[in-house]
């Protein structure tokens, strides 16, 4: 079991929560098991097989673009996290 | 009985005597013959305070009292001519003789000295110095070794540009404004509204209604006359962001609320080799960043493009706690005094994610990316893209 890390912008699709495990040995598998439990979190950072543009994803602090990506090994003391663009600023509330 | 014995002392000569003894063993010229040596090494031999009020531009400051023990390290080469100078050509004829004597084969004294050079109407070089006022204001700063007065005067000298005057914008700008950043831009088209003010600090209940820029200029001012506010009331876009950064801005805080701004801010920004000082925020969570042109990564290698608008987070859904903007942009405004004054490690490659309701900093490492579509080796992207704002519903 892997942490996953979700971010204020995703947790309305997690129910709140601010951490989920998911199950994984690399994390191609995390993100479909994420995927399947949570269909609306999953459409917000991947589809056809790959993460989206806009989303970053680090394991253990680092971007999976410099690892393997989705083949990244995971092991059951990884911290995932999930991270989409985020524009905020000034804010409009 | 034995005879009286008399010792006899060699009169000692006097000051005067010596110097003109000196003056006759040194070569001394004036400033029109000074000034035709190529290449010479300019020695200024007076005490601090001397120099401080100014002295021959390009010279270089070795007290008399230091002369022996420093001068290999001001001129390395004996053979190299050198021109000593001090106030009257007293000093620097003693200089000159010393010289001389550790070996240096090409040497003459300044005659007349800074006062006669001064006089004569040659240019001097009038070392910077703060005012008493504001040694005083920035004497914070000016204690920690690392800042100093030299610091303070970087940062005096800076030129740093705020995009928007809001959440991440109000604190940003107190801090630089109180810090003496000399000169700070701020874009924004917005006007003061009561639900700003929950947390955009710059602004208070006496500008409702009035333009946010007008509103920040007035509370910067007040809070640091020594700042030159420039407002821009406009909202950035591909038609005014050049003229607005031909106008010389040295860094950039970017707190913009939406992506068609950040790319356009970044795209520019790599192109003109500015940094960036990024930060942005939703609810409880914020994050900041230094985008610093090729030396490391840039948004566009984070994100490459933005979400599409049925991915992307809903602004004006969002909210926000009050005091998140005042850490990140805190934050933000660190990382603009530490480029401005040329200090310490800035955030470059490394995201800071901080989340206030755990009050949790956690970082990751970003990267380069090589296939970038505007720093990387090959950009595909040229020119300015206007994307269609989705954000402030």
């Amino acid at each position: 079991m892997s942490t996953v890390r979700i971010p204020p912008v995703l947790r309305s699709e997690t129910g709140g929560a601010r951490e989920v495990e998911a199950d994984g040995a690399t994390l191609r598998e995390l993100i479909e098991n994420l995927t399947g439990r949570m269909p609306a979190l999953g459409a917000r950072i991947y589809g056809e097989g790959e993460l989206h543009s806009f989303v970053n994803v680090y394991v253990d602090g680092e971007d999976v673009r410099l690892r393997d990506g989705l083949d990244t090994r995971l092991d059951d003391a990884s911290t995932v996290i999930l991270l989409p663009a985020m524009a905020g600023g000034r804010s409009h509330a | 009985m034995g005879g009286r014995v008399d010792i006899v002392y060699p009169s000692m000569p006097t000051y005067r005597e010596l110097l003109e003894q000196v003056k006759t063993e040194i070569a001394e010229v004036d400033a029109r013959t000074a000034r035709a040596i190529d290449g010479a090494a300019w020695i200024d031999v007076r005490e601090d305070d001397e120099w401080q009020q100014g002295h021959i531009p390009g010279a270089t400051h070795v007290p008399r009292g230091y002369l022996e023990s420093r001068i290999e390290d001001a001129v390395p080469d004996k053979a190299s001519p050198v021109v000593v100078y001090c106030a009257a050509g007293a000093r620097s004829a003693f200089a000159a003789k010393t010289l001389t004597e550790l070996g240096y084969t090409n040497v003459v004294s300044l005659h007349g000295g800074f006062t006669d050079w001064k006089r004569n109407g040659n240019e001097i070089k009038l070392p910077r110095t703060l005012s008493p006022e504001r040694r005083t204001r920035y004497s914070r700063h000016i204690l920690i070794p690392e800042v100093g007065e030299e610091g303070q005067l970087k940062l005096l000298d800076a030129s740093v540009l705020l995009i928007g005057a809001g959440g991440l914008g109000s604190p940003a700008s107190l801090y630089l404004a109180a810090a003496g950043v000399g000169r700070i831009g701020i874009i924004d088209a917005d006007i003061v509204d009561e639900t700003n003010l929950q947390r955009q600090i710059v602004h208070s209940l006496d500008t409702l209604g009035t333009p946010k820029v007008d509103s920040a200029k007035a509370t910067l001012e007040r809070l640091n006359p020594d700042v030159e506010v420039v407002g821009y009331r406009e909202r950035l876009t591909s038609e005014n962001i050049d003229r607005i950064l031909d106008e010389g801005w040295d860094i950039i805080v970017d707190g913009a609320d939406n992506f068609p701004t950040r790319y356009l801010v970044n795209d520019a920004s790599v192109w003109r080799g500015i940094p960036v000082v990024h930060g942005s925020i939703y609810r409880f969570e914020g994050q900041a960043t230094v985008f610093k042109p090729h030396e490391g990564p840039c948004y566009r290698c984070l994100f490459p493009e933005p979400p599409p608008p049925e991915l992307a987070p809903s602004c004006s859904e969002g909210g926000v706690l009050g005091v998140l903007p005042g850490i990140i942009g805190s934050l933000q405004a660190n990382e603009a005094i530490k480029l401005a004054a040329g200090i310490g490690e800035p955030l470059v490659g490394r995201l800071l994610l901080f989340d206030a309701l755990y009050t949790e900093f956690t970082e990751v490492k970003i990267d380069r990316n090589p296939n970038c579509p505007v720093c990387g080796e090959h950009p595909t992207i040229t020119g300015y893209i206007d994307y269609v704002e989705f954000c402030a519903r």
